[in-house]
């Protein structure tokens, strides 16, 4: 318009210009749409594992499931109808030893984090609740070994649950901080307005809004810790017979499941599947739940 | 309104004096309630701090014993009593990387995927799907490995790399292989390691600024430039990051490692050979552990294990933490 002299169609230069302007052009158009088939393919490919992996579970556990499987104890090799209601209690068992410990001291140093949290104690606090959260879970159970099996003599329930809740603290700690932020500052204010102390707005304001999340937080460190086996391999060890003692080595279906696995046994094998398929749907039950009830808190905001 | 001021304010410093009398407990409840979260929250650290003593007390006898030869010699006799971790050292820095070159371009396609890319509605199923291989035990991954993974790497996949390929007279593919192997274990630990990765490297490209990549679509960018110039670049750190996080993971995985990388003291150039990494050493040879040296030996091991994944992490956390305070200081 203003370059070119009216009248005059573009010189050569100028066409070769735009033709190789028009290339450019396509190159990148091809490069971005290549790209952006990449991009979905490999988010498609990574939803492959989970899919395989849920078929295998339920074409190879589903029917070595039974009443059985949850109310009889476990068999030698032949006898029908074995069962893992030993592992079941046991790991119950472990949950809730991880849990005695693990809740108040994780939910404890969560409410402190949100109260103290620009301190440089909450920022150190907060580094190293990460870095426990990283540990190797083996190392754990190396730890819970030398601090308590080694002294007492034995594997005990307890050891594997002591493992298992330095497992859980860091979760809960920085769920519960999450959680506790997200109390509205004006619900505070009002409470300590009123003349309530700071234990009692952090007992019946604070954790009373925060609750469902802190819960959740909980559920989601349960499921975690569910599943986990290398804490328990020296710690809870495993126990063929009946125990609910917390001195006494305890069975777990996690560990029971990598000793059925590795076995030679046929049966045992799909036993293995079996404990998997109930382990996996109770961690996935959890964690979809969760899921639900942080978004749905999550969309009705402040509301309440 | 300024976030966390007032509450931070408010609570960080309470006077007490000035408040007197307060309903449900007063300043002696207050007392004991800052007592009580101070003394959880210290926990943390304690827990931290008896951890490191634990693992170093029980491993010093072998350490002490064996000094630097305990990491750089291959020799683990527990007959003789000589004790050499290179191995299971080797084992875990090869599944580890070896996971990582598999995942990363996975889960950095994953993210960039659901942060530029994905419909809005498509966008939280599919990052719980990915989320959801983050709750899978770990021992059911390794039951998934031996009896499904093995048998298709067995009969399939290395015959196709190595007659079809024809990539077997290369050292890296050579030797008998039953399957159980480095290279078995570093395809779960991929597979288990991305949806670490994924996740932090979606949250840190949300945190990259609008504006940078209004800036590059309005400079004519496509989105493909849009991303590859403006966006990746910005979040470089906070991927390596989570990248380094999810190298945390990878080395101190355990059980699904266990149960397929074949769990032999050996170090080969082949990847399809078997070999041991350090946790998946301590899980098979703690509970049959043979004397003190034996027992001290593995400990040693853990601890080597320990300090290995401390640092990791502790560079993963503060490139991921320089992100995030970058990105936190321009929203506000």
């Amino acid at each position: 318009m203003s370059g070119a002299p009216r009248g005059s169609g573009p010189t050569g230069r100028q066409r070769a210009v735009a033709e190789r302007t028009a290339r450019t052009i396509l190159r990148r158009r091809v490069v971005n749409a290549m790209m952006t088939g990449v991009v979905a393919l490999a988010a498609f490919a990574t939803t492959l594992p989970l899919v395989f992996i849920l078929f295998h579970l339920v074409r190879s556990g589903a029917s070595a499931l039974s009443l059985d499987f949850f109310t009889q104890m476990p068999k030698p090799v032949g006898e029908p109808g074995a069962g893992m209601a030993n592992a079941i209690v046991g790991t119950l068992i472990l949950i809730a030893t991880a849990c005695a410990i693990g809740l108040p001291v994780g939910i404890g140093a969560g409410l402190y984090l949100a109260d103290y949290g620009r301190t440089r104690m909450a920022n150190v606090v907060r580094f190293l609740a990460d870095v426990l959260n990283g540990l190797p879970s083996i190392v754990l159970a190396v730890f819970a070994w030398q601090f308590l099996v080694r002294p007492l003599g034995h594997f005990s329930a307890l050891a594997g649950g002591v493992a298992l809740a330095a497992m859980m603290i860091p979760m809960v700690t920085r769920t519960t901080e999450e959680m506790v932020r997200l109390v509205p500052t004006a619900l505070r204010e009002s409470a300590l307005a009123l003349g309530y102390s700071r234990a009692r707005t952090a007992m019946s304001v604070v954790l009373r809004t925060a609750g469902a999340g802190i819960v959740t937080g909980a559920l989601v460190a349960v499921a975690r810790i569910a599943g986990e086996t290398a804490p328990l391999l020296f710690t809870a060890f495993g126990n063929h017979f009946w125990s609910v003692r917390l001195d006494q080595p305890i069975a777990a279906l996690p560990l029971q499941i990598f000793y059925y696995a590795t076995s030679p046994y046929d049966e045992w094998h799909r036993l293995a599947w079996a404990a998997s398929l109930v382990l996996i749907s109770v961690v996935f039950v959890i964690s979809i739940a969760a899921r639900f009830a942080t978004r749905s808190s999550a969309g009705s905001g402040h509301g309440d | 309104m300024a976030e966390g001021g007032p509450v931070a304010e408010l609570s960080v410093a309470p006077d007490d004096r000035l408040l007197g009398e307060r309903i449900g407990g007063g300043v002696l409840g207050d007392r004991i309630y800052v007592a009580t979260i101070t003394v959880f929250a210290l926990c943390v650290p304690l827990l931290l701090a008896l951890i490191l003593l634990e693992v170093a007390v029980a491993g010093w006898p072998a350490l002490r014993e064996f000094g630097v030869g305990f990491v750089t010699s291959s020799e683990w006799d527990p007959v003789q009593e000589h004790f050499g971790a290179a191995p299971a050292i080797f084992g875990t820095i090869v599944t580890s990387i070896l996971a990582l070159v598999i995942a990363t371009p996975l889960a950095l396609g994953v993210a960039v995927f659901l942060s530029d890319y994905a419909p809005p509605w498509l966008r939280q199923p599919v990052a719980f799907f990915v989320d959801l291989l983050a709750a899978i035990p770990s021992v059911v991954y390794g039951l998934w490995g031996i009896f499904v993974l093995i048998p298709i790497l067995r009969q399939h996949v290395i015959p196709f790399i190595r007659d079809t390929l024809h990539l077997g007279s290369l050292p890296l593919f050579s030797g008998t292989s039953y399957g159980y192997s480095i290279f078995a274990a570093g395809l779960i630990l991929a597979i288990m390691v991305l949806p670490y990765i994924s996740s932090v490297s979606r949250e840190v490209l949300l945190a990259v600024p609008r504006s940078q990549r209004e800036a590059a679509l309005a400079l004519g960018a496509t989105r493909w430039e849009m991303i590859q110039k403006a966006v990746l670049p910005f979040a470089r750190s906070g991927i390596i990051g989570g990248v380094i996080l999810g190298l945390g993971r990878a080395l101190g995985e355990t059980m699904a490692v266990t149960m397929v990388i074949g769990n032999r003291h050996d170090i080969s150039a082949s990847l399809f050979a078997p070999g041991y990494t350090m946790a998946s050493l301590i899980a098979n040879e703690f509970t049959e552990a043979s004397g003190e040296m034996h027992l001290s030996a593995l400990m040693a091991v853990g601890f080597v294990l320990l300090v290995l994944t401390l640092l990791v992490n502790g560079i993963a956390r503060w490139l991921v933490w320089r992100v995030a305070r970058y990105a936190e200081g321009h929203r506000a």
